[in-house]
């Protein structure tokens, strides 16, 4: 319950001794350092990148791109899932395009996107939906599944409507599971934006760590992979924040169900 | 106090010939479902019965006699092989919008992110009151099934008695003029039980709802009813009907005590018992 408020002091220890270690072997090892630079030396380029600006605006840009394609594919796969998941029939129909295309690597459309959208910010939004789409969209057709029989026939028995069951039952009932998928699909969609930056971009951060990559400035592209972790990072806290919010009635059912 | 004001007509006095309107009725009901193996069975044989305005009736009969499907059937949630179901003179083909079935399986029907007035609200905009007033009357009815003090606690932060508390106050914020109870305090322990067996008792007697109630429990059945309806296995149909004597209001002690409820106990439970198995 206090996952979020209570500071992890063991946690964060472990990984400043992995840190302390990193400095120490690449101090330890300076024909290496091209490749291999200690960690002080990343964090000063990394200073500098966001103090003389490109960084800030590759940030912006992946930002937008991460935005514009999670929240698509979110409202996409939630409306998607709860369909198929109400309606058998439907699900029926589209099950075997689902259960061939979701187990394929996301990232092998990418050069179909190129194809089709050309270079821009539409084809990586396009190809971070397309890769999002799946751990939502089957997290919430389970969840609709799970429905308890007993929770519908309370609806039907107070007279909701087929809809209003939909929304005020099915939907918030499924929500735990509809949740999960979207924090898998939180990591997928950065996942797939750093990629397709990497493979096309002229922008972004995934570009910018390739580019610095490329031009033998190691400092600069650790800096690039460490704030792309933070990143991730943040989005992650943000997520667990909105999602203690939303599921606040379900603190502690977990350990009640199982005792 | 009716007096010359209301010259509304006493029971006597309904002429012969008005067609004396049942609140539930139910005609020659059947029904049988298709198990697993394709095989036909009969859960309900052939049940006829009259439920007037303001009874407590209760259904009798053992485990797997078909009690749940035949409460569902009279709920509008499974429709009758034959016969049919009248609810105020009208036939039901769906759930009817005067009468709510609760549900033994309180911690599968309760809104588990819904708190204990975001429940118990529900069964006011269910029927489309969203009024200012609502939040008032959603208020009365948690201190009326003694939940006053828990209205923002969860359904997971209660006993399974509150949270049973909390499916009643919810199904009465509904106004149904026939509540249908499935074995309600089937899955709580005897003393909870008992407690809100005389929680029931008051509620009905303050609000007048018609209850139609099935347990396997025959003195249960005896203590809260006006009127008993012996039911048989499977396919089940009615083998006996009893007017329960005892006044109101009734006492867990000095009821139960009574010789006469022995002697109608003893009698359902033979009854129930020496059918011999199918």
């Amino acid at each position: 319950m206090n996952r979020l408020e209570k500071f992890n002091w063991p946690g964060w220890l472990v990984f400043g001794l992995l840190l302390l270690l990193w400095e120490l072997s690449a101090r330890g090892t300076p024909k290496l350092q091209l490749y291999f630079p200690p960690v002080s030396q990343i964090f000063g380029a990394l200073v500098q990148a966001l103090q003389s600006g490109p960084l800030l605006s590759h940030f912006a840009v992946t930002l937008m791109r991460f935005c514009a394609g999670y929240l698509l594919s979110a409202l996409l796969a939630v409306s998607a899932g709860v369909v198929f998941g109400h309606f058998r029939s439907i699900h029926h129909v589209f099950a075997t395009a689902i259960e061939f295309l979701r187990p394929m690597p996301s990232v092998a459309i990418i050069p179909v996107a190129i194809l089709l959208l050309g270079i821009g910010d539409s084809m990586i939004v396009t190809v971070t939906i397309y890769a999002t789409i799946w751990p939502i969209l089957i997290n919430t057709i389970d969840g609709v599944r799970h429905i308890d029989a007993t929770l519908v026939h309370t609806g039907q028995t107070f007279g909701l409507s087929h809809r209003q069951i939909l929304w005020q039952i099915i939907v918030p009932a499924a929500a735990p599971y509809i949740v999960t998928g979207l924090r898998i699909g939180l990591s997928i969609a950065l996942i797939l934006v750093t990629t397709a930056e990497m493979i096309i971009g002229s922008k972004g951060l995934g570009f910018f760590i390739l580019d610095e990559e490329r031009a033998m400035n190691s400092a600069n592209m650790y800096a690039g992979i460490i704030f792309v972790a933070v990143l991730g990072y943040l989005l992650n806290r943000v997520f667990l924040t909105v999602e203690a919010r939303a599921l606040r009635w379900r603190h502690g059912m977990t350990a009640r169900d199982a005792a | 106090m009716l007096g010359n004001k209301h010259p509304l007509p006493h029971r006597s006095s309904i002429p012969l010939f008005s067609p004396f309107v049942s609140i539930l009725e139910v005609k020659n009901l059947s029904k049988s479902y298709r198990q697993a193996g394709g095989q036909m069975t009969a859960a309900i044989g052939n049940i006829s019965c009259k439920v007037e305005p303001g009874e407590f009736i209760s259904f009798v009969g053992p485990s797997g006699c078909g009690k749940t499907t035949l409460l569902m059937t009279i709920a509008g949630l499974l429709a009758p092989s034959s016969g049919s179901v009248i609810v105020k003179g009208k036939q039901v083909d769906g759930p009817p919008p005067n009468l709510v079935l609760l549900f033994q399986e309180y911690n599968k029907s309760l809104f588990a992110w819904r708190s204990v007035l975001g429940n118990v609200r529900f069964g006011l905009e269910a029927r489309g009151d969203r009024s200012a007033g609502a939040a008032q009357k959603a208020d009365a009815l948690i201190e009326m099934v003694g939940l006053k003090g828990f209205e923002k606690h969860y359904p997971w932060e209660l006993s399974g008695g509150m949270q049973q508390r909390v499916a009643i106050a919810r199904a009465l914020a509904y106004e149904p003029e026939v509540l249908l109870m499935d074995e309600p305090f089937g899955s709580l322990d005897a003393l909870t039980r008992l407690e809100l067996e005389d929680s029931l008792l008051k509620l009905w007697a303050q609000l007048k709802t018609t209850i139609l109630f099935i347990t396997h429990d025959i003195e249960e059945a005896i203590y809260l009813s006006d009127r008993i309806w012996v039911l048989s296995r499977r396919p089940s149909a009615i083998m006996q009907e009893l007017d329960i004597p005892f006044r109101r209001p009734r006492d867990q002690v000095a009821t139960r005590a009574d010789a006469q409820f022995m002697e109608l106990r003893n009698r359902i439970y033979r009854q129930i018992s020496n059918q011999s198995s199918p």
